[in-house]
């Protein structure tokens, strides 16, 4: 549990370089996730309906190094929203990217914007 | 600075130096341990669990890091071999030297074997240590291939009862044999033993009394035994467990005064008759007896540090020491406390004796009617916590004593409660915490569960015995103070899962976040999110389809996701019956998609490795050959296990696939607080395993017995008939009304067999409502079933057809492309993930 995963690295919005159109936001599911994929790299993006916010995190799960966050169940622990992972159940962070039930290492996460009903993910590379 | 040596590393030595690393003045003491067995202290009480797990990490009281951290030096596999008391130092068998301020002997006690020819042969075993059982499993395992082995306990007591329920649970035949003429003499009077002899006969063991065994026959290997009175039992293995005797031949060689009959004498500080020597655990003879029991172990581990590290409350060893015992494991329940055997001239006893239930109870009454002395229980020892708490405390007695073990007749409760107990009885005796130190804790709120209370003061993770004591008064206690305690869904839903029902069915909430605005707090989470999807589907007969987001993973993509992140798919194959036809049709799909094919355990057929997006394509497939979802994701009906039944075997009395299948498919899609299995056998062999399910179906004469709540898994326990013989349309009725009352009262990932240990009652209880009932409910739960089993679709069918829903099935919300990073190995002609 304690590989890194080197190509995937947190980007602040200050950082962005680039804003990736991701898709149309009808394509997300509503109070869920889905996963985009940009160059080589698998980002999973998650619409909180319920607050309007949208996030982005790798959807490398840090545990097993699988490419599955995207699918999990999302919600609140004293209001900082997270994703579970749907093989076991480790949750991240998605402002922070850090494991908030175990000793995982962080998952990079990324800055979300909507325009025009188009959803971009923000990256520095 | 002072040294302290300790010789024997077992459950009472560590103790002391678990006391010992928590003392305020442990600083000014060095710490030096010897062990003879080969790792650190492990919880001897607790082996007979070693049979099923073979793990001895399980076991271990203490690791040598820990021994470390504390600054106590241990040296594990290494017997100390002399003592010289006037120069104080000990030599051991490496042949090194320590001197000493203060010796503590506890070398504990080893197992008696009887001077019998034979006592050498191979296949002859004692029950002490993990070696000794490492032994008896590897011969275990090499009598395997031989039809009826059997083993043969010598000793009736309660390790020789342990070891041969152990014995049977390996697949062995098991005789017990007993000098006395009944079993546990020390504890159960005649008629208490004949009800414990009866229901171990009833489990499969044979119970041989009086029996004085003269030879131990075989050639090399044991083979069988002879009897003083001419008799043979021929066996296979024999554990002997006739006892134990003291180690005390360290002291002996050292000129230390040892009792007649062995057993290192020690005063009330446990001093022995050489200077700063002193003597804790098994190997200790204290007022002429030897203590066979951790807890006057533990004690004496406390006063003998206490004297030691002169502390101002140093204490003594009690005056009378208590002997009350719960045997564990056996089947039944059997328990002695206080005194048991009062003679009438000095009590008076009360006997309720019940053949048909096996049950015994009995207590004695001092003659004034006004003390509890002591007592025996044999087939419900539910009592067994209290009663003993009344004897240690001194505790009134209810007007009728009798109401103790019979209960109160007219509903009043039946003498004290948990809460009335004084402050100072000892709760967990392995522990010596007391009623006041637990209630403080929870005052203080440090504890709020029996599991904190294990965390903060170790109460409850000795010998266990003390558990359902601990999870009455914290219970009992914290609804005392107006803290109710529930199991409450999570921070979001301040409710357990049948108020939140009970809310939703009131309210008619129909989604997820109508819930959260109207009865929840904040935005949810994964924890709350498939408890009230399970709702939902139960209430409104909804697919896991409509509120797809709020699935748990394998619900919300309608397969289970495997370790890659790939997906399994399970198509119904109800009964496990199926045609060529379809087989033909499974071996297709899994041949175009390159699908892992492999059998299930539950007599179906998994296709593995699919992604994503091929979800929906295979089962356009599969639907089209007739296939239905099998729900092998979700928290609901998996499968109704069959045998062939009457159909073909000459032993069937009835058709099991048939109703099996109509099992299947009367409840398949209903979903659950855990999964759903059923079983049909055909007759009393059982090839259907259907006591080891939810529900389950065996044919008899006169037609079915109904069992429910059984389960397999890592706590297997076998189903509980609920009704039978009785016909298949009255075991679908009673059937309909189990499920239902579960699917309405269970709280989330509890199985039936979990639900039906926690209710009130028991399977009286369910009986009660299901057959008699008593809480008028029967018309509502058929019709709501009814409802639920006219309401099913195919959740498949209805993904694969509608295109929003079909949406989800999709890798990458911005590209047609695979997931590349996917990659497979080959195996046995098929293929599995690439390894982690
Ligand atoms: C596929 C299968 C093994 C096989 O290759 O044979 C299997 C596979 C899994 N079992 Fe099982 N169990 C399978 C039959 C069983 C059986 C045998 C049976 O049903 O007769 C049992 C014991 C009977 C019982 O349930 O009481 C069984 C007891 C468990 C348990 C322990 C449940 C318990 O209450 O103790 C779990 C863990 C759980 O559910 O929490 C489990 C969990 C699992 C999980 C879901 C583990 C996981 O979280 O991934 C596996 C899912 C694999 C998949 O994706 O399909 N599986 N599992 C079997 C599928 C049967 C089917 O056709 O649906
Ligand atoms: C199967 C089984 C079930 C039991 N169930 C219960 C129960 O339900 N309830 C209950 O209260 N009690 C039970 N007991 C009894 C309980 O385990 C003992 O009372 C307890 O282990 C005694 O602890 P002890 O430290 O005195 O002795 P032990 O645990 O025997 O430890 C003594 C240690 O000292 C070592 N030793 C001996 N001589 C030397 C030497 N010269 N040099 C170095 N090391 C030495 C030994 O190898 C041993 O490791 C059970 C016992 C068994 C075997
Ligand atoms: S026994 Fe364990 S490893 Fe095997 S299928 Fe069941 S859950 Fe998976
Ligand atoms: S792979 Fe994500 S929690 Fe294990």
């Amino acid at each position: 549990m304690t590989q890194s995963t080197p190509q995937y690295q947190t980007v602040s919005p200050e950082q962005v370089t680039t804003w990736f159109k991701a898709g149309r936001t009808n394509q997300f599911p509503i109070g869920a996730g889905a996963t985009i994929k940009y160059g080589d790299k698998q980002i999973a993006v998650f619409y909180f309906s319920r607050q309007d916010r949208w996030y982005a995190c790798q959807n490398l799960c840090p545990h097993k190094l699988e490419n599955v966050l995207g699918r999990g169940l999302i919600g609140e622990q004293d209001g900082i929203p997270k994703v579970a992972c749907p093989l076991h159940k480790k949750t991240f962070s998605l402002t922070t990217g850090e494991n908030l039930n175990g000793e995982c290492p962080p998952v990079a996460v990324y800055p979300v914007k909507v325009e025009d009903d188009y959803v971009y993910v923000g990256f520095a590379d | 600075m002072k040294k302290i040596i300790l010789i024997g590393n077992g459950m009472v030595g560590h103790k002391f130096c678990e006391l010992f690393s928590r003392h305020a003045r442990s600083a000014d003491f060095e710490l030096l341990v010897f062990g003879e067995e080969c790792r650190p202290a492990y919880d001897r009480v607790h082996l007979s669990e070693y049979f099923e797990s073979r793990d001895a990490e399980r076991l271990s009281l203490a690791t040598k890091e820990w021994y470390a951290e504390q600054g106590i030096e241990l040296r594990c596999g290494e017997r100390v071999t002399e003592l010289d008391t006037d120069a104080k130092r000990i030599r051991a068998e490496s042949g090194g030297t320590w001197d000493y301020d203060y010796l503590v002997l506890a070398t504990g006690s080893s197992p008696f074997v009887p001077p019998i020819p034979g006592r050498d042969k191979k296949g002859v075993f004692v029950y002490r240590t993990i070696e000794d059982l490492d032994g008896i499993l590897d011969y275990a395992e090499g009598l395997k291939g031989k039809p009826g082995a059997s083993a043969t306990i010598m000793g009736g007591g309660l390790l020789g009862l342990e070891a041969a329920k152990a014995a049977m649970d390996m697949g062995l035949k098991s005789h017990v044999v007993e000098f006395a003429p009944r079993l546990m003499p020390r504890q159960l009077d005649e008629p208490a033993a004949a009800v414990l002899s009866d229901t171990l006969v009833d489990l499969g063991l044979s119970i041989h009394c009086e029996k004085n065994t003269s030879l131990i026959g075989g050639n090399g290997a044991i083979t069988h035994l002879e009897f003083k009175d001419e008799t043979r039992l021929d066996t296979d293995m024999l554990i002997i467990s006739a006892g134990i005797r003291p180690r005390d031949e360290l002291a002996r060689q050292a000129g230390i005064t040892v009792g007649p009959r062995g057993g290192i004498l020690a005063d009330a500080q446990l001093r022995t008759s050489a200077e700063d020597v002193f003597v804790i655990g098994e190997a200790a003879l204290y007022q002429e007896m030897i203590y066979g029991l951790v807890a006057p172990g533990y004690e004496m581990a406390r006063v003998a540090l206490g004297t030691i590290m002169a502390d101002a409350e140093a204490g003594s060893m009690p005056e009378a020491i208590d002997m009350s015992t719960k045997l564990k494991l056996i089947g039944t329940d059997v328990a002695s406390f206080g005194d048991p055997f009062t003679s009438p001239e000095e009590a008076r006893s009360i006997v309720f004796h019940d053949d048909v239930a096996r049950v015994y109870k009995r207590i004695n009454v001092s003659k004034d009617g006004k003390r509890l002395l002591g007592g025996i229980l044999v087939g419900d020892a539910s009592d067994y916590n209290m009663l003993h708490q009344i004897v240690q405390n001194n505790m009134p007695l209810p007007p009728q004593p009798e109401d103790l073990i019979l209960g109160a007749r007219g509903g009043a409760e039946a003498g004290a409660g948990v809460l009335d107990l004084p402050d100072a009885a000892v709760i967990c005796s392995c522990e010596n915490i007391s009623k006041g130190q637990i209630t403080e804790l929870l005052d203080s709120g440090e504890a709020q569960s029996v599991k904190d209370l294990g965390v903060c003061c170790k109460a409850g993770t000795g010998c266990g015995g003390c558990k359902p004591m601990l999870s009455d008064l914290v219970d009992t206690y914290l609804k005392s103070q107006g803290k109710v305690v529930r199991n409450l869904i999570c921070e979001h839903f301040p409710y357990t899962r049948q108020e939140l029902r009970d809310l939703i069915v009131m309210k008619n909430i129909r989604t997820y976040d109508e819930a959260l605005d109207q009865i929840g707090n904040g935005n949810g989470c994964e924890a709350c999110k498939p408890p009230l999807a399970s709702l939902f589907a139960t209430i409104y007969m909804e697919t896991a389809n409509p509120q797809a987001v709020i699935q748990d993973t394998n619900d919300r993509f309608l397969a289970n996701i495997q370790r890659n992140g790939t997906y399994s798919v399970v198509p119904r194959v109800a009964g496990g019956e199926i045609s060529p036809k379809h087989l033909i049709a499974i071996g297709q799909v899994a041949e175009k998609y390159d699908l892992y094919t492999k059998i299930t355990g539950g007599q179906r057929i998994d296709l593995f490795g699919a992604r994503l997006e091929q979800l929906p394509l295979i089962w356009e497939e599969l639907i089209a050959a007739g296939f239905e979802s099998g729900h092998a994701y979700g928290k609901a009906l998996r499968t109704v296990k069959s045998c062939v039944g009457s159909t073909w075997c000459r032993y069937g009395m009835d058709d099991a696939v048939t109703f099996a299948i109509e099992l299947e498919n009367r409840y398949k899609g209903l979903r659950s607080p855990h999964k759903l299995k059923g079983g049909v056998s055909g007759c009393i062999r059982e090839c259907a395993e259907a006591r080891g399910k939810d529900f389950g179906l065996i044919a008899v004469d006169g037609g079915y017995n109904l069992y429910v709540c059984g389960n397999g898994g890592a706590r297997p326990k076998h189903a509980a008939l609920l009704a039978g013989p009785i016909d298949k349309e009255t075991a679908v009725l009673y059937l309909d009304r189990m499920l239902m009352f579960y699917l309405r009262t269970a709280a989330p990932l509890v199985r039936t067999a979990a639900w039906l240990e926690q209710m009130e009652g028991g399977i009286d209880y369910l009986k009660s409502v299901v057959i008699d009932d008593v809480l008028g409910i029967n018309a509502e739960l058929e019709a709501e079933m009814k409802g639920l089993v006219a309401a099913y679709r195919c959740e498949w069918k209805e993904a694969v057809e509608t295109p929003e829903l079909r949406a989800r099935f999709q890798t990458f919300v911005n590209t047609d492309e695979p997931d590349e990073t996917l990659e497979f190995v080959g195996l046995r002609d098929q293929k599995m993930p690439k390894a982690w």
